[in-house]
């Protein structure tokens, strides 16, 4: 069985993030850099996290909201263990992306956005990730799928199934 | 000045103004639904974009300042197009849905579409916005269909309100306005809903009970009835019904109201407002006529007097017009023949009267509202400003984004200490103490104003006795602080060119209340911060009019503009415009009343809208006052704790039904204007009163309440120029001598009303009733932002209550763990005057060993409160008390 992601909100983490606050000379202009370090610790942005960067940073609330929900890297949702984006930038939408996009819908019973029960698979789109040459493409983690590979979504899957059940 | 031509016309204007400025001012109507006077400039509807110079590009004239010899075309073929273009861009993705929705007949957007006709088909096949309604606020909601993201929401919330509650979220063609996480309660929003007041369409509305169509309601301006700040607004009114508020662009208040001002306004045409008069038989209320109404009270009267001509008392009302309790001191005096007159600024502001009337010569703001913006200190002793004079919260938090330093000090670190510049979390009871601390701080560094000292003020040698040895060190170990705190804030306020004191209960509600009020005196003269244009020692008064009823008279030792009863020359000219001979003796207050009530020396008691039975200290005390006097006249709006006592109940009317005056805590004098006719058969109280005082042989004829001002006006001379004509227009401040007399925007400006400030030595003596074994909790108390004083007014409002239904108290995680007590959870709570019970609320933002119970609530806080009496004015110690818990009775 799959580990189920737990929800992360112990202190050690706030206390990993104001440290890095702390550590900066000012806040002021480095909302988005902190967000982007609490989501590396946190894992995404929840909304106590969003309250308390706001509480530090002294903005409101709903500018670092604002923030989260304007770039699509920030998350307020906790993310799979295997994170699948789709491009669906100009050249890989020409190229068939928004079927890549149905085809891993489909196959994993969840929407564009969100997590897989067991916690395994999230999916998401983005737009243009710089690899147009091999359009369509699809990010895993790390990893790149391009042209015909990107297309073989049950076949992807499948692979970090077993990588996962293998350990 | 610069010359320039707009549509062929040449004009000057003065520099620096904008195009759009210049126009409006030229009578030439410019669209706009980005912009307002007060916000930033968004540049984004780009409606308002005109011709320049015949160039191509056309600009948005917002934020174009005028230049010299510049050609500007408002309405030319080009710049129509541009807006038809602009507006079809607007409403491609806008719901074709005017015919129903509640903003028609006011939304811009459908104005501007018919005026710059629009095609009702969009011709552009337009993204639209789908989300959902956000509804989380409990008295407006926010529809991003209807939303053209012209963000004066965002800026009115973020630059006015300095709350920040609403954003933009997402991006691109998703872009919409909402509250942080969706919720309004997670964004902080404190429901002022001045977005809902800015917004052009109908994305912002009110979640309104009524259905109306705007073009069937009319608009009246009026002032506000909550707080003392008197924000000017105007009722929208349907049928006979108010459906809705709406700010007025004032000196006052800026176009801002709060959550009460501009939701709370229920309790006008609600179905339990008294509309007959009531007499009680056999322990139960009958409806009555008024003639047998008046008729008993006159029987009664006569009763009493023959065998007991001193033992009638009267509370008259600060929610009252100025007209109103001239005439019930008026009829207290001349027609029963005593000063037992008194009102709740006994409860109040009683040590202000008498702190600063004794030190400055005059117990009111010296500062208006506007100049809160141009302090550049702002000191907070005792007052939860953003809760209890929202829009004066809002400015101090307007001027600190400007650069004002803010030093507070409370004990709990209320919303405005979230960002203070020095914080001082003080003991219940010990702003003596502080201010003394300071001063000695300020003595010892030489930062006093000497030349203000030597010229202005007298008493300074005595007085720097007082505190030349009372150190910082002495004063943090009473406030419970650091020293090094009250160094800084003494720095801080001292070293400030505009600075400005305010206060409010948690410096007047103590049994040394009047020294607080005279160190607040001492610390404002020692730095020269008063007398000044916004700089100045600033009480904020609590309701819409105490300041009035104050100045008009409903006090015991005062006739109107606070000429003394015992003062033979101010006698005698009442004596000779009134007719009768008056009682020279100071009468009894507030708690005196009471207690004579309990004594049996009362037997008459006549309450004009007031409520002791929620709003004064101990109050089984209070109730065994109002059982025990022979006749209880009560006069309100609705039948309230307190009136359920009375034998007769008279109905009065709302302040929408009647015609009248308030001034505001800047002393300010503004017009109430009737804008319905009065619920069943109630009658607005100064009616009541005249007719009243003629059935009692004391016959007036009074046409309107202006004939009443016209009186006041002869009579006292700080009112001496005020007339219905000269308020009507914008209000008048006091004083305000004769007709040509302008008001006066700030006082003791080269001369302190008494001639010289007079520091007064003042020593610090710790609260009546401290903490001990057996009651081992402070109490403090006071107000939250959503219910006003007893909530009679405001509990009528299903939103207010949903945010506030219950009485709690508010209390430190470690108190509550030393107590066993839950987050939520249901405890008794006990001093040795009474029991309440409250919900527990667990809070990090007061200090161990203190609650804080809101006063708001029947049989709530102060079924414990002290009556422990200032020897100089008779304020009770409402502000500190000891309690303890227990979990049953």
């Amino acid at each position: 069985m799959p580990n189920k992601i737990k929800v992360n909100l112990n202190s050690s983490h706030f206390q990993e993030l104001d440290s890095f606050i702390d550590g900066l000379e000012t806040t002021e202009g480095e909302l988005i850099s902190i967000l982007h370090k609490a989501q590396s610790i946190f894992g995404y942005l929840p909304k106590e996290v969003q309250i308390h960067i706001a509480k530090r940073v002294n903005v409101p609330v709903s500018r670092v909201y604002g923030v989260v929900s304007f770039y699509s890297y920030f998350t307020m949702k906790p993310k799979g263990k295997y994170h699948i984006s789709v491009c669906t930038g100009t050249a890989c939408f020409v190229r068939g992306a928004d079927a890549v996009l149905r085809d891993f819908e489909e196959e994993l019973e969840i929407k564009s956005g969100e997590t897989t029960k067991d916690g395994l698979f999230s999916l998401d789109s983005l737009r243009c990730v710089g690899a147009c040459a091999l359009a369509p493409v699809v990010l895993i983690n790390e990893d790149v799928y391009g042209k015909e590979d990107a297309k073989k979504v049950k076949e992807i899957i499948q692979k970090y199934m077993k990588i996962n059940s293998e350990g | 000045m610069v010359k320039l031509t707009i549509n062929g016309r040449q004009i000057e204007a003065k520099e620096k103004t904008t195009v759009l400025e210049v126009t409006k001012e030229l009578g030439i109507n410019i669209p706009t639904l980005c912009h307002d006077d007060r916000l930033s400039k968004e540049t984004s509807c780009r409606l308002c974009v005109v011709e320049v110079n015949g160039g191509e590009k056309l600009l948005t004239s917002c934020n174009l300042e005028v230049a010299e010899g510049m050609a500007i075309e408002t309405h030319s073929d080009k710049v129509i197009e541009a807006r038809k273009h602009n507006l079809s861009l607007l409403w491609g993705p806008h719901p074709n849905e005017c015919v129903v929705c509640e903003k028609s007949g006011e939304c811009k957007l459908e104005e501007y579409n018919y005026e710059y006709d629009i095609d009702v088909e969009p011709i552009f096949d337009a993204h639209k916005r789908n989300q959902p309604k956000n509804e989380s606020n409990h008295f407006f909601e926010i529809d991003p269909r209807k939303c053209i993201l012209c963000g004066k929401c965002i800026r009115m919330c973020d630059e006015q309100m300095q709350v920040g509650a609403l954003g933009y979220v997402n991006r691109g063609n998703e872009t919409f306005v909402t509250f942080a996480n969706e919720d309004f309660d997670e964004a902080n929003c404190v429901s002022c809903g001045n977005c809902v007041s800015v917004c052009p369409t109908g994305a912002l509305m009110p979640k309104s009970k009524s259905k109306y169509r705007n073009w069937n309601t009319t608009r009246t301006k009026t002032t506000c009835p909550y707080c003392g700040v008197g924000c000017q607004m105007e009722l929208v009114v349907t049928n006979g019904e108010v459906v809705r508020v709406e700010p007025v662009v004032d000196a006052v208040n800026n176009g801002l109201l709060c959550v009460k001002g501009k939701f709370a306004f229920n309790f006008i045409n609600h179905p339990n407002r008294l509309k007959t008069p009531l007499i009680k038989r056999n322990g139960v209320f009958e409806e009555a006529t008024w003639d047998e109404a008046y008729s008993l009270i006159k029987d009664k009267v006569d009763l009493i007097k023959k065998d007991y001509p001193n033992s009638f008392a009267g509370l008259s009302s600060a929610r009252c017009t100025n007209e109103e309790n001239y005439l019930f001191q008026k009829m207290m005096r001349a027609v029963f023949g005593t000063n037992n007159v008194d009102h709740c600024a006994r409860l109040c502001h009683a040590s202000t009267v008498a702190g600063l009337g004794s030190t400055l010569g005059s117990g009111a703001m010296t500062n208006s509202i506007s100049e809160v913006l141009d302090h550049d200190v702002i000191f907070i002793a005792g007052s939860n400003t953003t809760s209890t004079h929202p829009v004066i919260g809002s400015f101090m938090k307007q001027a600190q984004a400007r650069g004002a330093k803010v030093i507070v000090a409370e004990p709990r670190e209320i919303e405005l200490a979230e960002n203070a510049d020095v914080f001082i979390q003080i003991q219940p009871g010990s702003n003596v103490a502080l201010f003394k601390g300071m001063m000695h701080y300020i003595y010892k560094n030489d930062l006093q104003d000497e030349e203000f000292i030597r010229l202005r003020t007298e008493g300074f040698e005595e007085f720097i006795k007082s505190i030349e040895d009372f150190t910082t060190e002495e004063a943090a170990q009473i406030c419970g602080c650091k020293k090094e705190d009250i160094e800084k804030a003494a720095e801080i306020y001292a070293k400030g060119k505009r600075a400005g004191i305010y206060y409010s209960m948690g410096v007047t509600q103590h049994s040394q209340g009047t020294n607080g009020v005279k160190s607040v005196a001492n610390l404002a003269m020692l730095c020269g911060h008063v007398g000044k244009e916004s700089s100045g020692i600033n009480p904020l008064r609590g309701q819409n009019n105490v300041q009035g009823a104050c100045d008009l008279g409903a006090l015991p030792n005062n006739f109107t503009g606070y000429q003394k009863v015992f003062d033979d020359l101010a006698r005698a000219k009442f004596e000779s415009a009134w007719g009768v001979k008056l009682d020279s003796q100071v009468g009894l207050t507030v708690p005196k009343i009471i207690d004579g009530m309990v004594n049996d020396e009362i037997k008459f008691l006549y309450i004009m809208g007031e409520n002791p039975m929620i709003s004064d200290p101990d109050i089984n005390h209070v109730k065994h006052g109002l059982e025990s006097v022979d006749f209880l006249v009560v006069q309100d709006i609705f039948l309230t704790e307190t009136a359920e006592f009375a034998d007769v109940v008279l109905p009065a009317s709302s302040y929408a039904e009647k015609t009248g005056t308030f001034t505001n805590t800047e002393r300010k004098i503004q017009l109430v204007n009737k804008v319905i006719e009065p619920t069943g058969n109630s009658k607005p109280d100064w009616i009541i009163l005249k007719e009243l005082m003629t059935e009692l042989g004391y016959p007036q004829a009074y046409s309107s309440p202006s004939d009443i001002m016209d009186e006041i006006a002869s009579l006292t001379p700080i009112y001496g120029g005020v007339n219905y004509d000269r308020v009507s227009k914008s209000g008048l401040q006091w004083p305000c001598f004769d007709e040509s007399h302008p008001g006066t925007k700030y006082l003791h400006k080269d001369k302190f009303s008494r001639g010289k400030g007079l520091f007064t030595p003042v020593e610090y003596i710790s609260p009546m009733e401290v903490a001990d074994d057996e009651y081992p909790i402070t109490l403090t108390t006071g107000r939250t932002l959503y219910h006003y004083h007893t909530a009679t007014m405001t509990n009528k409002t299903e939103g207010i209550n949903k945010i506030v239904p219950e009485n709690f108290f508010e209390i430190s995680k470690e108190t509550a763990k030393k107590y066993n007590l839950i987050n939520g959870a249901k405890t008794y709570v006990s001093s040795r005057r009474g029991t309440t019970i409250a919900v527990v609320k667990v809070v990090d933002t007061i200090k161990d060993d203190v609650i804080f119970m809101p006063f708001h609530f029947a049989n709530g806080a102060n079924v414990l409160t002290n009556t422990a009496l200032d020897q100089f004015c008779d304020i009770p110690e409402l502000k500190v008390c000891a309690v303890k818990f227990d979990d049953k009775l």
